[in-house]
């Protein structure tokens, strides 16, 4: 009986924590309807219309004409929207204008590719940043951490395909210890996709990093600089104790936030690291697309990226929330 | 060396030199480089033409032409391009952000939503997607990575105007009963232009990568005009030769970001100082 | 651990602590940078309270902090020597110095708000110095911890622990942070300035159990502090610093009666109350400015200023007092025009003032000026002294630039700042070279009531003074009428010839100085004029005997407050 009084006390408590929580996703979920409504916007109603974009300079009016009819361009834009939006929702993006499969079909095969590339280049970037910038911070103005500021502060201004191309000339064609092209195909075996996606994954994790281990590095600062810091250095508590104990759990939530910025980052680098490996992703799909003026592949990869940005974005902001004791236990 | 009262740092006067040399080369190319950027020289990847004088410093290009004299005209093409962007966008994202946080109320939160709204994707997606439509001429291009940009520039120029609106020396002149233009000339501009230089340098630096990185997917500056995005989309395929073409346009444009990211921390460094000190 | 002769022996009347020719230089990578703390040598017994007393840049936080073998970032101890128990703190091995802090020395920091980790219960962070240093395992040191909030008169002794720093009022934050220091049971407790960021009547009850709880346990004391009357109700001895250099040393009764050194001289008399600076009261004239039941409040949440009524009248000071939350800041903001009132009505010469800003007229708005807290963010740090203080001759009263010159060094003078200043910026200037500065610009508009908000509280005790009486040479010569915004009862005492007492929002009190602050009292005026600590080494004895009874009078009266 009383534990379940005191339960219902714990949950009352909590109550302000589970509200905040629960507006961040309906914020998630109503920046992601504004997204799919932008790219739709942008797509379909901007003054270069579809059609002509699709036909380019064979138009004709009769064959405009004709061309907005097939693409039901000539019904109310709200109307066309709410189809989309319908079909969209249980999974139907409709047809390439290019290659007239179903775009969830072209889409699938890329769209794995991607995200194992995205996940793989993840799990080789966090940790190895936030061990890095943590370094830096401890050993704050040592030669350690200046060297690494100043690598960081060169390789954050440089362009992912000038590592790219850096790596395959020194590791591919020079020395041959990684292949230049990572052309998996969907019968790739995990091993040997490993192996193949290293240089594209080497090359977002060096871009990656220094981002994060730089912003890690400052948070840790900051937090290092507060007065219950030299509290518990005055309590005589050892350095490394210092940053377990008193440091890392406040430090935690601007590290987070660090990592899924960076992550959301990394959704772009991914982008051009394709390109530069010939890499059958999403990304590549989408530029071909572009080119191409295939609009129902733009705009589903688009919603794609858009969706994992906004994803990244609202799982950082829900941590940090979680992650705040005044949050966690309000007066 | 000194530069406005301050001592300038090795890593800064590296970056100045830097940006110096590469606005020399995209003012100057058409006298600079030996060779036009568009003038065929020789073979393929091969020697130029017996008859210049002039050795070439990287070869011939895939067309036979000039590598150096394209890469001194891309310059010219490339940094213009941003700069035009830059400006643009920071006449956008100041004007707005000025007025969103002198007006408050309504007018503020609906251009914050909108661009919460233009910020909810990633930049690149979005420019994607409108390229996808309005095709890769210049202007578009222009227009849409500088309104896409300003979004940041908007967001920075209404912190920074309400942060030093809260001041007590603006509230001082406002009790004085100075007009809205006064206090933003005399009392707000000159305190926020340390920050805003900074920024127009880093706005500058993205907005350059992006564009390099828009021509190097093929989605950018079209040929035949040189810019270092895509030259670097043209001489790829070299690599596997072991050639080392495709890393001069892209070393070009790794130079050049860190020379004005080396220049923008030492701002932001002084300018922290300065006012950490009171 | 084992070392129990030592232990022992430590209730014996020994030297705890002896330092000798201490020396803290800062360095920086271009080489040595200033000297904080030179040559400074004290004793301290066990049992006995040491007061360190100064101004800001006095050194004696630093030397404080030296104490437990620590510097602040950049600071080093180039000479002399700390010995703890017989033992140079300088010579400790790292192990040693960690061992030092907290079972030996422990600190006790002037913002326990900022000081105490947010992540972790006050239980944890307290009990943290006995079970890292293995001195008590987890169950005592709660334990002991849990009589130690009842020492300090915590409320809910037995589960005040289980909460987390921004759950509980700075007051017992600052009585947390004192349990936490003592938790080890140390031989020192070094506390730096721990009362100052306390509201005044707050302050009393903190210093009274700091003062227990070191008498109780026969702890031995280093009290830093800039306030000689507070510092004076704890210490046995004094050591008043000044840049870093000792100025006098003596037991606490000498410093306060006989002070031998110029400079501690004028740090007692000026608070002493020797200077009185009152105006005389001024009854013929018409009121310049009169504040009728003015009610005002931001964005529509509760009142901030609840129906509150003042006069002021040529040649007047009208002091405003209250502790923080008391609204008086916000009175200032709206006589200023910042923030509208919603109903009440403020005259200014007989004629209503618009509630808004933008509806007063040119001449309206100067003849009131206003003096900001903080001088550093009231001066835009990018204008010349030519440009601040002549921007109201030429605004107001349009005048050319060698004219607007002329009257911008009429006014440097006026306020003994060199003319040179002229063309200098106000990052070159000092603190109270700044205040002046914004007087001088108040002066420009040439108005006939100057509101003051907390014009002293940023600035060093004499600093301050001086300013306090520049502004009574101004009333004098100019006829000027002050509205006194401040916490600090011990300046309304002697500069305001009327005085408005304010509590959340509300006038509990009101009318002449002199009257207002004699008996009969308002109980909150009581309990306000009793917390300023005095010149006396009795003073906190004294207060502390029926303070309860003002106490719940004050809870009773607030009810009775008209609405």
């Amino acid at each position: 009986m009383s534990t379940l009084i005191i339960k219902h006390k714990e949950t009352a408590r909590l109550r302000p924590l589970l509200r905040l929580i629960l507006q961040r996703l309906g914020l998630g979920f109503g920046t992601l309807l504004a997204a799919s409504l932008l790219i739709f916007v942008g797509t379909e109603i901007l003054p270069g219309d579809l059609a002509s974009a699709v036909l380019q300079n064979s138009a004709t009016p009769e064959s405009l004409a004709e061309m907005r009819k097939e693409l039901g361009l000539d019904r109310p834009a709200y109307v066309r929207y709410a189809e989309w939006l319908g079909n969209v929702a249980v999974g139907d993006f409709g047809h390439s204008l290019a290659s007239h499969r179903d775009v969830v079909e072209e889409i699938t095969p890329r769209l794995k590719n991607t995200v194992f590339l995205a996940v793989y280049a993840a799990l080789l970037a966090v940790p190895l940043a936030i061990v890095l910038g943590l370094m830096a911070a401890i050993w704050q103005g040592g030669i350690y951490d200046r060297l690494v500021n100043f690598v960081t502060l060169l390789t954050i201004s440089v362009p992912e395909y000038l590592v790219g191309y850096i790596l395959i000339k020194y590791l591919s064609v020079r020395y041959a210890w990684f292949p230049s092209l990572a052309n998996v195909t969907p019968d790739t075996p995990f091993g040997d996709r490993l192996v193949l996606t290293f240089l594209p994954v080497l090359t977002l994790t060096l871009v990656v990093v220094a981002h994060m281990m730089r912003m890690t590095r400052a948070s840790v600062l900051n937090i290092m600089a507060s007065p219950y810091i030299e509290m518990a250095f005055l309590k005589g508590l050892p350095k490394w104790q210092v940053v377990v104990r008193h440091a890392f759990p406040n430090a935690l939530a601007p590290i987070i936030n660090v990592i899924a910025l960076n992550l959301a980052y990394l959704i772009v680098g991914v982008v051009v690291v394709e390109a530069v490996f010939v890499y059958p992703g999403l990304g590549q799909l989408m530029v071909d697309a572009v080119s191409k003026h295939d609009v129902p592949v733009v705009q589903a990869a688009g919603l794609i990226f858009a969706a994992a940005f906004i994803l990244l974005n609202m799982t950082a902001d829900i941590l940090a929330i979680v992650s705040n004791p005044r949050l966690r236990h309000p007066r | 060396m000194r530069l406005f009262g301050h001592r300038v740092t090795i890593l800064a006067m590296l970056g100045m030199a830097v940006i110096i040399i590469n606005l020399v080369a995209a003012i100057g190319a058409p006298w600079i480089a030996p060779w036009d950027q568009a003038e065929i020289v020789g073979d393929a990847w091969g020697d130029p033409d017996a008859d210049h004088v002039y050795v070439p410093l990287m070869g011939l290009d895939n067309l036979g032409r000039d590598l150096f004299s394209r890469l001194i005209y891309g310059a010219r093409m490339s940094i213009g391009l941003s700069f035009i962007i830059t400006c643009l966008s920071f006449a956008i994202g100041i004007t707005t952000g000025f007025t969103a946080a002198v007006l408050k109320g309504w007018v503020d939160t609906a251009l914050s939503r909108l661009v919460d709204l233009l910020l909810s994707m990633p930049t690149l997606i979005f420019a994607f997607i409108i390229l996808s439509v309005l095709g890769t001429e210049l202007p578009v291009l222009i227009v849409t990575i500088a309104i896409l940009d300003s979004t940041k520039v908007f967001r920075l120029s209404r912190a920074l105007a309400m942060n030093l609106a809260a001041l007590e020396y603006v509230e001082v002149a406002r009790v004085r009963g100075e007009g809205l233009w006064w206090v933003i000339r005399k009392e707000i501009l000159p305190n926020a232009m340390a920050p805003l230089i900074a920024e127009f340098g880093l706005r500058f630096s993205f907005a350059f990568l992006f564009i390099a990185a828009l021509s190097f997917l093929g989605l950018g500056i079209q040929p035949p005009d040189a810019d270092w995005g895509s030259m670097v989309r043209d001489y790829r395929d070299m690599i596997n030769l072991d050639s080392t073409a495709p890393l001069y346009p892209a070393g070009a444009i790794a130079l050049l970001t860190i020379g004005v990211n080396f220049v923008v921390d030492w701002m932001l460094a002084i300018h922290s100082r300065s006012h950490g000190d009171g | 651990m084992t070392d129990i002769a030592g232990k022992s022996g430590r209730r014996a009347g020994g030297d705890i602590l002896r330092v000798t020719d201490l020396r803290v230089e800062v360095r920086t990578d271009r080489g040595p940078g200033p000297v904080l703390v030179d040559n400074v040598s004290f004793d301290l017994k066990r049992g006995a309270v040491l007061g360190l007393i100064g101004e800001s840049g006095a050194g004696k936080s630093t030397i404080g902090l030296t104490t437990l073998g620590y510097t602040r970032g950049g600071c080093y101890i180039t000479g002399g020597a700390l010995n703890f128990e017989g033992k140079d703190i300088r010579q400790m091995s790292g192990a040693e110095r960690r061992a030092l802090r907290g079972p030996g020395v422990a600190y006790i920091a002037q913002s326990a708000a900022a000081s105490f980790n947010p992540s972790h219960t006050l239980m944890q962070q307290v009990c943290e110095i006995p079970v890292r240093h293995g001195i008590m395992s987890e169950d005592d040191a709660s334990k002991e911890a849990v009589k130690l909030f009842r020492e300090l008169e915590l409320p809910n002794p037995d589960t005040f622990g289980n909460r987390y720093p921004h759950q509980v009022s700075g007051g017992q934050l600052q009585r947390a942070m004192a349990a936490m220091a003592m938790a080890a049971r140390p031989d020192i407790l070094v506390f730096d300035e721990p009362t100052t960021a306390l509201d005044v009547t707050t302050q009393v009850e903190v210093l009274a159990s700091f003062r227990k709880l070191i008498r109780e346990h026969g702890t031995a004391a280093i009290y830093i502090t800039h306030d000689l009357a507070v510092v004076a109700q704890i210490a046995d001895h004094i050591m008043v610093l000044r840049h870093g250099k000792m100025v006098e040393y003596g037991t606490s009764d000498q410093i306060l009666q006989d002070p031998r050194q110029d400079y501690t001289r004028r740090l007692v008399a000026d608070r002493v109350a020797g200077h009185s600076f009152r105006a005389d009261l001024n009854t013929g004239e018409a009121p310049i400015l009169a504040v009728q039941n003015v009610v005002a409040s931001y964005r529509s949440l509760a009142k901030v200023i609840d129906g509150v009524s003042v006069e002021v009248r040529k040649g007047d000071t009208v002091a405003v007092v209250g502790e923080s939350g008391s609204g008086k800041s916000t009175l200032a903001r709206v006589i200023i025009g910042l923030l509208p009132r919603q109903s009440g009505d403020i005259l200014f010469q007989g004629q209503s003032l618009p509630p808004a800003l933008a509806n007063r007229s040119k001449d309206q708005l100067r003849r009131i000026q206003m003096i900001y807290q903080m001088p550093d963010v009231a001066l835009n740090p990018n204008q010349t002294l030519l440009e601040i203080i002549g921007r109201p001759v030429q605004f107001y009263f349009g005048r050319s630039n060698a004219e607007v010159r002329t009257r911008v060094l009429e006014l440097l003078r006026m306020m003994d700042l060199p003319e040179a200043f002229i063309s200098r910026k106000p990052g070159e200037l000092s603190g109270g070279q700044k205040q002046r500065v914004g007087i001088a610009r108040a002066l420009a508009a040439e108005p006939d009531l100057i509101i003051c908000d907390e014009v002293t509280s940023a600035l060093d005790q004499l600093v301050g003074e001086e300013i306090l009486r520049l502004l009574k040479r101004l009333q004098d010569e100019l006829g000027l009428a002050y509205l006194f915004i401040t916490h600090d009862l011990g300046t309304v005492k002697r500069i305001a010839n009327k005085v408005a007492v304010m509590l959340k929002g509300k006038l509990v009190a009101g009318g002449e100085t002199s009257r207002v602050f004699a008996p009969p009292y308002h109980p909150y005026t009581e309990l306000l004029l009793s917390s300023v600590p005095e010149m006396r080494s009795d003073w906190l004895d004294q207060v502390l005997t029926g303070r309860a009874k003002t106490i719940a009078a004050v809870k009773a009266a607030q009810i009775q407050v008209p609405g």
